[in-house]
C-alpha cells in the first residue's frame, strides 16, 4: 500500500451518507482511496461488501485493518484519529449541539427517506412514499432550524465549519434536488445551503466530481 | 429558585421510550442522580407549550444541566460522558471504540427510527392495522442479523467484552422491545438473547427498566 494510501472509503456517489464522510475527509486533507458500490447494480449485497459490511449500506471505511461502517461512526473515527482541522468544537455546549443536529439528520430524518427503506414500504404495501419521505424531512427541518436560528454564524453553530455543517450540507442537497423540499419555510438552512455551495471541500465531495458519477441511471 | 435545585440534573422522558431509556441507563452507570419530569407521548405533551418552551424541538428524551438544555440521546449521552468522567462508556482502544459507534447506530438509525410510534402510526393509517407488526419485525430482523454477524468476534460478558459500554447502552432497550413487545423469538438470535438477560440482570439497566419508571402504566 502506498504512502497516505491506507484509508479506503467504499461509496456510491449520489448516497448522502457517503457524501458527509467524503465532505470530512476532503476537510480535513486526508488523502483516500475511492472504491465505488454501485447500489442500482447490487454490489452491496456481494459477499466480499457484506464481509465488510453486513447492513450491505455505504459508507464503510477501511483505515489501516479498522473497518467501520456508518457515517456517524465513521465521523467520529476520523474526528478521533486525525485531530487536524477539528470538527468539533471545544466547548461542551456547542459540542453537544453539534452532535445533537447531526443526529437529528442521522436518525430523524435520512433513515426515513434512505432508498432501501423506501423500497421495502413499497414492496410490503405498495405505499406512496414520497409524501412520507417529505413529511419526515419538512418535520426534521423544522426542528434543525430551530436547533441553529440563534447560533448560527457563517455556519451552522458559529464561524467555523464543524460537525453540523458536515451532516447538513448532503442532507440540504438531497432534499431540495430528490424531494422537492420548498427552502423558503427554512432561512437559515437556506442561507447555510448557499454557504457550503461556496466551499471547495463541498464541491471536492459532491456527488458529481465523484469516480462513479453518472456511470448509473438512478 | 434554590441554587440546589437547579444544580440537579432533570430528565424529560417517557417510560416507554427506547431513547429515554437509554440515557437512563447511562445516568444509573454514572451513578447520577436526577429528577423524572414525565412527557406523556400518547397524550401528546411533546407538543404542548410548555415543552416546547423548552425544548422547541418537541422530542424526549431531554437533559437540564443547570441552565442547559439538551435533547437526542447520542448528543445527551456523548455530553454525559464528556462532562461525567466516572464509568466511561467508551473503551480506550481504537478498534473497539470504532465497534461500540457503530453497533449503537445500527440500533439509533437502522432500526429503531423505522419502528417508533410515528412510523408504526402512519402504516396503522395508510395501509392496515395487521400490517404494524409485520413492518416492525421485519426492521427489527434485519438489524438484528446485522448486529449478531457484527458483535460475534467482539462479545465478552457484555456487547464487546467484560465490561458495559456505548453498544450496551443502545443495545438494552431495543432488546426489551423486541423481545418483550413485539414478539421476537430470542432463539433467532442468539448472542442478542444472552445480551438481553445479562441487561435483565444488571442494576443500572433494570432500574432504567420502563416498568420500573414512575409513570409507568401496568
Amino acid at each position: 500500500m502506498g504512502i497516505g494510501r491506507k484509508v479506503v472509503l467504499y461509496s456510491y456517489w449520489l448516497s448522502s451518507c457517503s457524501w458527509r464522510i467524503r465532505f470530512a475527509l476532503s476537510h480535513k486533507g486526508i488523502p483516500y482511496e475511492y472504491k465505488a458500490v454501485d447500489l442500482v447494480k447490487g454490489e452491496q449485497f456481494s459477499p466480499e461488501f457484506e464481509k465488510l459490511n453486513p447492513l450491505h449500506c455505504v459508507p464503510v471505511l477501511v483505515d489501516d485493518n479498522v473497518v467501520v461502517s456508518d457515517s456517524y461512526a465513521i465521523f467520529l473515527h476520523l474526528e478521533q484519529k486525525y485531530t487536524r482541522k477539528p470538527l468539533l468544537p471545544v466547548d461542551p455546549q456547542i459540542r453537544a449541539l453539534n452532535l445533537q443536529i447531526a443526529s437529528v439528520i442521522n436518525s430523524s430524518i435520512q433513515p426515513h427517506h434512505m432508498i432501501g427503506a423506501l423500497k421495502d414500504m413499497e414492496k410490503m404495501f405498495g405505499a406512496e412514499t414520497k409524501q412520507w419521505a417529505q413529511y419526515k424531512i419538512d418535520k426534521g427541518f423544522l426542528a434543525l432550524e430551530k436547533l441553529t436560528k440563534n447560533v448560527a454564524g457563517t455556519y451552522a453553530t458559529g464561524e467555523r465549519i464543524y460537525m453540523a455543517d458536515v451532516f447538513l450540507a448532503p442532507q440540504i442537497m438531497q432534499a431540495v434536488n430528490r424531494f422537492d423540499i420548498d427552502m423558503s419555510k427554512y432561512p437559515t438552512l437556506r442561507k447555510l445551503s448557499e454557504t457550503y455551495k461556496g466551499l471547495a471541500e463541498f464541491h471536492a465531495s459532491s456527488p458529481q466530481s465523484q469516480p462513479d458519477a453518472c456511470t448509473t441511471v438512478d | 429558585m434554590a441554587s440546589e435545585e437547579n444544580k440537579k440534573l432533570k430528565l424529560y422522558s417517557y417510560w416507554r421510550s427506547s431513547c429515554s431509556f437509554r440515557v437512563r441507563i447511562a445516568l444509573n452507570l454514572k451513578g447520577l442522580k436526577y429528577d423524572y419530569k414525565p412527557v406523556n407521548l400518547l397524550k401528546g405533551e411533546q407538543s404542548h407549550p410548555e415543552f416546547l418552551k423548552l425544548n422547541p424541538v418537541g422530542f424526549v428524551p431531554v437533559l437540564v444541566d443547570g441552565d442547559f438544555v439538551l435533547a437526542d440521546s447520542l448528543a445527551i449521552i456523548m455530553y454525559l460522558d464528556d462532562k461525567y468522567p466516572q464509568h466511561p462508556l467508551l473503551p480506550t482502544d481504537i478498534h473497539k471504540r470504532a465497534i461500540n459507534f457503530q453497533a449503537s447506530h445500527i440500533v439509533s438509525s437502522t432500526i429503531q427510527p423505522l419502528q417508533n410510534i410515528s412510523v408504526i402510526n402512519y402504516i396503522g393509517e395508510k395501509v392496515s392495522p395487521d400490517e404494524k407488526l409485520p413492518w416492525v419485525q421485519s426492521v427489527l430482523r434485519k438489524g438484528f442479523t446485522a448486529l449478531e454477524k457484527l458483535l460475534k468476534d467482539h462479545t465478552g460478558r457484555y456487547a464487546t467484552g467484560d465490561e458495559i459500554f456505548l453498544a450496551d447502552v443502545f443495545l438494552a432497550p431495543q432488546l426489551h422491545a423486541a423481545f418483550t413487545r413485539f414478539n421476537i423469538p430470542m432463539n433467532e438470535f442468539p448472542i442478542l438473547s444472552r445480551l438481553h438477560e445479562t441487561y435483565n440482570a444488571t442494576p443500572a439497566f433494570q432500574e432504567a427498566s420502563p416498568q420500573n419508571q414512575p409513570d409507568a402504566v401496568h
